[in-house]
């Protein structure tokens, strides 16, 4: 198999796969019944979003987890990518997009890399400068970045009333069209659930040979001693630059799939709650693990749902509430006890017994 | 006259008004083993970090191969052919030894974001040539049996060597070793000093900071010695032993 | 010939010289001024009203300095940012007013506000000393990244109990300035029609006090000096038998109560809710980044300066877009003067 770094991630690939197609064929098969099967708590729906941010989880892993530096405001990227698509499609006439191309089925197609592009160049200028900072410093910042692109959404760039409908203020954009091939619509959600868990693969089989290549061992080597890297001839700036832009270009597909699932976008989905559960989400499946990702976002959508569904039981008329308090225990349990993530240690530990290398080919 | 491998001309540094080296002078030539020694505090690491490039300059200039390496930052000076190991430890954490090594032939291999993710045809055949090196010379330095532990997991003496290993993964021409006998008994000095010597035989030049006086007698070709900052001697190991100044810094005798 | 190279030297250097560095920021600073005058020009603004748009921003930036005093006090001894800042002002605010509102003693109101107003800082007080021993002490040598993820954790479950406790609901507190009058609306004090109210005094009034009290507890108490000595040399503080632990401990302490004491002079001008606390928190941190993160007073002025500064910003262009003029203060601040917008830049050694 040449396609991926290591023969032990291709079983973890099988299965994953095997999953996937399974719940896709058991859902087709038995309308409703994935949800019926979990006692109404998990829907199939759920398994897209789960999809979706999976692919933003696994960016936040090779930023955070693999070369330790934090993002706090990586929903800003899934949000610029929602709301590139949201624009071109559902605001195709006011942008000046004529009505010939804005209906063709392969514009939305077009409009997803494009957008993954504008993102990363974005993320490249303002990744620059801010990759200086280190630990803190570089949190509060990204932090503050998530914050103002969520505002620039809301505040419709602030520029005048006749761009209010550009990005709907608070409301945001509804009546975002479903992708389709020809006539072939990617809907019912079977149907795009099978194109966001594909895009999801991707993303998980091509991060997995970036973190065991030259690169993924550079990008590991900083998070380990900045300085040791850089002495040993590692252009640190450029690789953190760099790993920073590429997990803003896998926000930014994750956004796109979010629009054209949702059908509509507005601000707080991407907001700095937003961000603070993809670190939760990255932390629950082990921040330095590509793997980690998809268990990750599963766990907490897992526990959310169950909290949300269940909590009633425990404690009497409870209901949401109680899900952001055990969040926050999670995330803080997680910190003081596994802060380089659960999946990472086991995986070592086994890789050593194993006595294989990470880098075999 | 050849030109000197490495040259400081004039070199001062000062932190926050300190005066950490004040106009250090000196040549290493080429496929010499140079020794820096001097007392606790004397300004020999902060040498180190000059040439480096951790440290900015103050005044003065510090060249190599006639290039001067101001203004340069460490990863380009490591790309010029200048690498180094570190006084307290520095191997990259949750990595193998075989992984440390590997990043020690960073600047030799070209495989980018793209073609690593892509697993390019070129990419894999670089990983494999890099590979076959990385364990060669982890042969060489009598740690290839670990290859597939986690570095910060062995023994303190197989660090060190490993430190060294993931320094000459990069081919330099000029190695750097901070006290590379601190903690280590008799029987591991005498190990590295035929590992220094076998380096220094395959034409790497090699400076070293060390406190293990007989060790660095038995090992330099030149020893330069600081104290407070400034050269007091630069002179054969023979030389430097009768050298006056040289005693009474070693002493503390006025 | 030492002196020829040591000029060499010099001019390859990179950096621009200070002379010019100051020069530029001297001009960027009247564009942003023509920047403002013109935008406001268009509202067609007068003094007067810059003259408010100034008073309203030291109101909010007042407030942001005693959040940001709270931040500098703990970061200076345990090098953590306490995310969870703003969690201290949320419950001293919710538990005055919530308490108030019951009237519980047969006194007369004022009196009641000041019992609530005291039980607010002890309990918020308690609530810092119980993370500092739970969950920042078996921590306290983990990465700057994993400990600000664990503040968040913090503020996160305080935000969610709040919920619980106090649902989505504002709690109102009166003015103070009623306590003492038979008025039931706060005074208004108009010197050259600019509009000021009584609560503003009160909150100046506070952060002036807290300011005093918190100098002659770091200048004159025992307690406070050895505080000084752990965050100026924490390793040479423990040689002198300065428990850095106690030190944290006090550090949580202080910064609890200052934070619930912000939270009870803000809640009249506010109506406080479960989640006022992430904004405030996070301005805090700005003010207190713009101050240096390690400097008191300089965390009180850059919290008026940024109050005042996002203030006039949005008042010339749209109050929606308040938020982002802190926030890119806060990014600019920290890429060209991570060491703060007072002091000068420090060469410090790395190895």
């Amino acid at each position: 198999m040449k396609f991926i770094a290591s023969h032990r991630n291709l079983w973890g690939l099988l299965a994953l796969t095997s999953f996937i197609l399974f719940a896709g064929w058991f859902e087709i098969t038995h309308p409703e019944g994935f949800s019926s099967l979990t006692g109404g708590i998990f829907t199939f729906d759920a398994l897209v979003r789960i999809g979706i941010l999976t692919i933003v989880v696994v960016g936040l892993n090779l930023l955070m987890g693999y070369t330790g530096q934090a993002s706090l405001g990586q929903a800003a990227f899934y949000g610029m990518g929602a709301y590139f698509s949201a624009i071109f499609t559902a605001r195709a006439s006011v942008v000046g997009i004529p009505d010939t191309i804005a209906n063709s089925w392969w514009w939305p197609w077009l409009l997803i890399p494009a957008g993954m592009l504008i993102t990363g160049f974005f993320a490249y200028l303002v990744g620059r400068p801010i990759l200086r900072l280190k630990g803190h410093y570089l949190a509060m910042a990204t932090l503050g970045l998530g914050i103002v692109v969520v505002i620039l959404f809301r505040e419709n760039f602030g520029i005048s009333a006749k761009v209010l409908s550009l990005t709907g203020g608070s409301d945001g954009i509804p009546g975002i069209p479903r992708l389709r091939i020809g006539t072939y619509e990617l809907w019912p959600v079977t149907r795009y659930y099978f194109l966001v868990w594909a895009m999801a693969l991707l993303s998980i089989i091509l991060s997995l040979n970036i973190v065991n290549s030259r690169v993924g061992r550079a990008l590991r080597a900083i998070h380990s001693s900045d300085l040791a890297a850089e002495v040993i001839g590692v252009n640190t700036a450029e690789f953190k630059t760099r790993v920073f832009v590429l997990s803003a270009i896998m926000g930014s597909l994750a956004g796109s799939l979010y629009a054209h699932f949702q059908a509509a976008v507005s601000p707080p989905t991407f907001g700095f709650v937003a961000s603070l559960d993809l670190v939760i989400m990255a932390a629950m499946g082990g921040m330095a693990s590509v793997w980690g990702a998809p268990f990750g976002v599963a766990a907490f959508f897992l526990i959310r749902e169950l909290l949300r569904a269940r909590m009633h039981l425990v404690v009497e008329g409870a209901s949401g509430e109680y899900e952001v308090i055990a969040f926050g225990l999670i995330l803080i349990l997680l910190m003081i006890f596994a802060p380089d993530g659960v999946v990472f240690g086991v995986r070592n530990t086994l890789h050593r017994l194993r006595h294989k290398p990470l880098s075999d080919s | 006259m050849p030109t000197p491998i490495l040259e400081f001309d004039h070199v001062t540094k000062t932190f926050a008004g300190l005066t950490a080296l004040h106009q250090v002078s000196g040549q290493v030539w080429p496929r010499q083993i140079k020794a820096i020694i001097g007392p606790n505090g004397a300004g020999k690491t902060t040498l180190f970090n000059l040439i480096t490039g951790i440290y900015e300059l103050t005044a003065g200039d510090i060249r190599f191969m006639g290039q001067s390496l101001v203004g340069l930052r460490p990863n380009e000076i490591a790309a010029l052919g200048i690498t180094r190991t570190f006084q307290n430890i520095k191997l990259f954490q949750h990595m193998t030894v075989l992984e440390n090594v590997l990043v020690g032939a960073h600047t030799r291999t070209h495989t980018g974001f793209l073609a690593a993710a892509l697993r390019l045809p070129r990419a894999r055949r670089e990983e494999q040539e890099v590979i076959a090196q990385g364990m060669a010379l982890l042969n060489k330095v009598g740690i290839a049996h670990r290859a597939y532990d986690d570095a910060t997991e062995l023994p303190f003496g197989l660090q060190r060597k490993l430190e060294i290993a993931r320094a000459l993964a990069s081919q330099p021409r000029l190695l750097l070793l901070d006290e590379p006998a601190a903690g280590l008994n008799s029987t591991e000095t005498q190990d590295l000093v035929d590992l220094i010597r076998q380096i220094r035989d395959e034409g790497v030049t090699i400076v070293l900071v060390e406190h293990d006086m007989e060790m660095v007698m038995d090992v330099a070709d030149e020893v330069l010695v600081l104290d407070y900052g400034e050269v007091i001697a630069d002179a054969p190991p023979e030389a430097v032993q009768q050298d006056e100044r040289v005693i009474t810094a070693y002493l503390g005798v006025d | 010939m030492e002196s020829t190279i040591t000029t060499n030297v010099a001019t390859r250097k990179r950096k621009p010289s200070m002379s010019l560095r100051q020069g530029l920021s001297v001009l960027l600073l009247l564009a942003l001024l023509l920047l403002i005058f013109w935008l406001g020009g268009k509202k067609h603004f007068g003094l007067r009203q810059y003259a408010q748009l100034i008073m309203d921003g030291l109101r909010a930036g007042a407030i942001y300095a005693l959040i940001a005093l709270g931040l500098v006090t703990i970061y200076n001894v345990t090098n953590v940012i306490n995310f969870a800042q703003g969690a201290f002002v949320m419950l001293g605010a919710m538990i005055t007013a919530d308490l108030f509102a019951h009237q519980l003693l047969p006194f007369a109101p004022a009196v009641n506000l000041f019992a609530a107003a005291v039980f607010a800082i002890l309990f918020t007080t308690a609530v810092g000393l119980f993370i500092e021993r739970v969950v920042i002490a078996p921590v306290r040598d983990a990465s700057p990244l994993t400990l600000i993820i664990i503040t968040v954790g913090v503020y996160i479950v305080i935000q969610g109990l709040a919920l619980l406790y106090w649902g989505t609901g504002a709690l109102k507190l009166p003015a103070f300035s009623t306590f003492f009058t038979e008025a039931t609306r706060d005074k208004v004090y108009r010197p050259f029609g600019v509009i000021i109210k009584g609560q503003s005094l009160w909150i100046w009034t506070t952060t002036a006090l807290v300011m005093a009290v918190l100098y002659w507890f770091f200048n004159f108490t025992i307690y406070g000096k050895a505080f000084q000595a752990s965050a100026i040399n924490r390793t040479a503080a423990r040689l002198m038998g300065i428990s850095p632990s106690k030190m944290s401990l006090l550090a949580f302490v202080v910064a609890a109560a200052v934070g619930a004491v912000a939270g009870i002079v803000l809640a009249p001008v506010t109506s406080p809710t479960y989640d006022m606390g992430l904004k405030l928190g996070l301005k805090g941190f700005v003010a207190a980044i713009m101050g240096g993160l390690v400097s008191a007073p300089a965390a009180v002025i850059g919290g008026l300066l940024l109050g005042v500064v996002e203030n006039v910003a949005a008042g010339v262009t749209k109050s929606g877009l308040k938020d982002i003029f802190a926030f890119i203060i806060l990014i600019l601040v920290l890429l060209y003067r991570p060491q703060g917008i007072l002091s000068k830049a420090k060469e410090t050694e790395k190895v």
